[in-house]
């Protein structure tokens, strides 16, 4: 299995495609980057249509900018816009690196708040502790201890997560409190880099 | 070599030409290449979408879908499925007592809602339909009318043991079978397992699969009978005479495939007993061990220094993990020469006992276990689809997965006499879940797989590689059904599926499940009738 990846890269020039004049590919270039917004990235997800993930809207395009911000709660999700004065706050690290700090309401949940705002976290199991997938890493250990202990069955779940830390919880189990006002959440890297183990 | 690298493309050219030979365009140019001399102006992403087939409803399929979609601006997914119903291992491998990992489905039903998605239910693609009713459409036709494919159709076949007695006796029956039959799959509606002969059972393979059988046998059936398991698999389970249940192993716990969720599952059940397991296969120092790993070994460990049960109320049915073991033959029972009695089992000895990688070495002395029932466990099996020969798609039978780059990218690859040559990424093709990767995980590991393909299909767009054929001359579904002739009567589409799925709500009402399943692809469509 293994070297066959190399023979084909050397091969590469061997495609059934004609090889592009330069001219050509970067005409597509300019083409791919006006389709997203010049953005350096591919499809920055501020940039290009993103389907929403709230589980009770219905799908749709939305183009929403998702740069670094400090924002209230949208209206749609399970989470409700906090009180005035009663915001606690709560910062996500997402896979890009870019923080969104967003004040929440006390007795959310992190999977609740993630995808109220888009942030890219699945809850495949909608949230009732059988999946791994909304698996986030508590930057701050003070802040990891005062959470209450992960239960059984989140640490079963836990320990399937890809990128599991000593600081890892499911946001689906974590409920903003005023004791976690401030809160900063790491979400994991999806992309598993191949191990040769995946090959055998 | 030089004229070798030079000679080999026209010759896969040629053949894949005669693949296209149907095709109204030539569909072997690029997207950039063709865009670029047609127009000067960017192609308009409503008039010519970028075109996608995924092959398979399941939680692969799915998954890809929903990230391409949210990933190439105005890509349109069209989804194959050969069933009339969608969802794959989701609705026919995940266990019914496990309503919250279906709870997936309703993000699948979000994708599906979505303008720019297409179900096309009841028609298989290049492998002939299993159900009279459904319609096949030729892999040939599909890749001359999309930009690119997902291969996302799952293991549907069963790995062997190759042992006496397996494929002859009545009683023996491989996990994938049964569990499709308690999820009402309908080619395994008929099963009609007996689990009335006797009460050992034994199942063979320690992954979560050999776990759900376990627990499927053991479980209070009033507990199954609000799940949405099929009404002839509560009623077989309601007679079932099984009281104990072996989970045979060829190694040990450290080598086991089971997660610690399915062990405690079945620690929780009621009234039903673990026999203790062999300590020397465990480390004395748990604590050492890896997260992970130390929590499923102080769960065996805890649970098998149980202690004695209540004496007044002692349970009624038990279950093992017996490791160590692997099957030599299945033996027919003494009073009935064409049924399973017991199985002959091997001993083993480890390699190095604690090391998860350690080998199983057989040391020559048998174990007989009485089992009037065996359920093989011992992993699913994708097949290659009959063109992929003809088109140069690898497939990799050892793994049982068709060869990708490991993001699902598939390779391209000509077999002569001489030689095997691979030519790189089959421009357009990709692949996702256990036909990408092999039959193991989670579905947050199919999701993440399937993530990573979508991903890959994303950046071949935005880096102007090339597909199967142009963007503009790629038609779907329109072009597929107007090629193979097939009437939108025989096609069951999303709104089809939901009432079905209404349907199957309906029935479930007056018995207080959430559905009662049809079994048979006929009730399935007469719903639509």
């Amino acid at each position: 299995m293994m070297p066959r990846p190399r023979l084909a890269q050397g091969l590469r020039s061997l495609r059934l495609v004609p090889r592009l004049p330069s001219s050509c590919i970067a005409q597509q270039q300019a083409r791919c980057n006006s389709r997203l917004s010049a953005a350096p990235r591919l499809a920055i997800p501020g940039c290009s249509p993103r389907l929403t993930t709230s589980r009770d809207s219905s799908l749709s395009l939305r183009f929403q900018p998702r740069l670094f911000s400090t924002s209230s709660a949208l209206s749609h999700g399970h989470v409700d816009p906090p009180k005035p004065g009663e915001e606690l706050y709560v910062t996500f690290i997402d896979k890009e690196g870019l923080e969104h700090k967003l004040a929440v309401s006390k007795g959310d949940n992190l999977l609740d708040i993630a995808q109220a705002h888009d942030l890219e976290m699945e809850g495949a199991c909608g949230g009732s502790c059988a999946c791994s997938t909304c698996h986030v890493i508590v930057t701050d250990e003070e802040f990891f201890d005062k959470i209450p202990a992960a239960d059984d069955d989140e640490n079963d779940m836990l320990d399937l997560a890809f990128g599991l830390t000593e600081t890892s919880r499911l946001g689906c189990q974590v409920v903003m409190t005023p004791e976690l006002d401030g809160l900063r959440v790491k979400l994991p890297s999806m992309t598993r880099n191949l191990q040769e183990s995946d090959f055998k | 070599m030089a004229f070798v690298a030079r000679a080999r493309p026209r010759a896969v050219c040629a053949r894949w030409q005669r693949t296209l030979r149907a095709s109204p365009s030539q569909c072997t140019t690029s997207r950039c290449a063709s865009s670029s001399s047609s127009s000067s102006s960017p192609l308009s992403a409503s008039e010519h979408p970028f075109r996608i087939a995924v092959i398979g409803s399941g939680p692969a399929g799915f998954y890809t879908a929903y990230r391409a979609m949210s990933k190439i601006g105005g890509a349109k997914v069209d989804m194959y499925e050969a069933l009339p119903v969608p969802f794959g291992l989701v609705r026919f491998g995940v266990a019914p007592d496990h309503p919250e990992v279906k709870k997936c489905q309703e993000k699948f039903d979000e994708v599906a809602s979505s303008p720019d998605f297409t179900f096309i239910g009841n028609v298989s693609v290049g492998r002939p339909n299993k159900h009279a009713e459904g319609s096949t459409v030729p892999l040939g036709s599909i890749l001359r009318h999309y930009n690119a494919v997902v291969f996302a159709y799952g293991a549907s076949m069963d790995k062997t043991l190759g042992v006496p007695g397996e494929a002859a006796l009545k009683g023996v029956y491989s996990a994938r079978e049964f569990v499709g039959w308690y999820n009402g799959l309908p080619e395994h509606a008929d099963l009609a397992p007996d689990l009335t002969q006797g009460d050992e059972a034994v199942v063979v393979g320690q992954g979560n699969v050999a776990m759900d059988v376990a627990r499927m046998l053991l479980e209070d059936v009033d507990v199954l009978g609000r799940s949405d398991i099929a009404a002839h698999a509560l009623d077989a389970l309601s007679r079932s005479k099984v009281k104990k249940v072996h989970v045979v192993g060829r190694r040990g716990p450290m080598q086991a495939a089971f997660t610690i969720k399915e062990v405690r599952e079945l620690m929780r059940l009621s009234d039903v007993a673990f026999h203790p397991v062999d300590r020397t296969l465990i480390p004395e120092d748990i604590k050492k061990l890896p997260r992970a790993q130390r929590r499923l070994m102080e769960i065996l460990v805890k649970e098998s220094g149980g202690g004695a049960p209540p004496p007044d109320a002692p349970p009624s049915k038990s279950w093992s993990l017996d490791f160590c073991l692997t099957p030599k033959e299945f033996r027919a029972r003494h009073d009935d020469a064409s049924r399973v009695g017991s199985t002959v089992f091997e001993r083993t000895t480890l390699s190095a006992a604690f090391d998860p990688a350690a080998w199983a070495l057989g040391t020559g002395e048998m174990v007989e276990v009485p089992s009037s029932l065996v359920f093989k466990s011992i992993g699913y099996k994708s097949a290659p689809l009959p063109e992929f020969a003809d088109i140069g798609v690898p497939f990799d039978d050892r793994r049982g997965v068709i060869s990708n780059d490991g993001q699902g990218r598939v390779w391209h690859e000509e077999r002569t006499q001489e030689a095997t040559m691979s030519f790189g990424h089959f421009p357009g093709l990709y692949c996702a879940g256990w036909v990408k990767r092999g039959p193991t995980g989670v579905i947050a590991s199919t999701m993440e797989d399937a993530f990573a393909t979508a991903d890959a299909i994303a950046k071949d767009f935005a880096s102007g590689a090339s597909f199967l054929c142009p963007q503009q001359a790629a038609s779907g579904w329109e072009g597929v059904r107007s090629e193979t002739g097939i009437g939108s009567a025989q096609v069951v589409t999303w709104a089809d599926w939901r009432r079905i799925d209404g349907a199957e709500k309906e029935r479930g009402r007056p018995v207080g499940k959430e559905r009662e399943k049809f079994t048979k692809t006929a009730d399935m469509l007469a719903v639509l009738r």
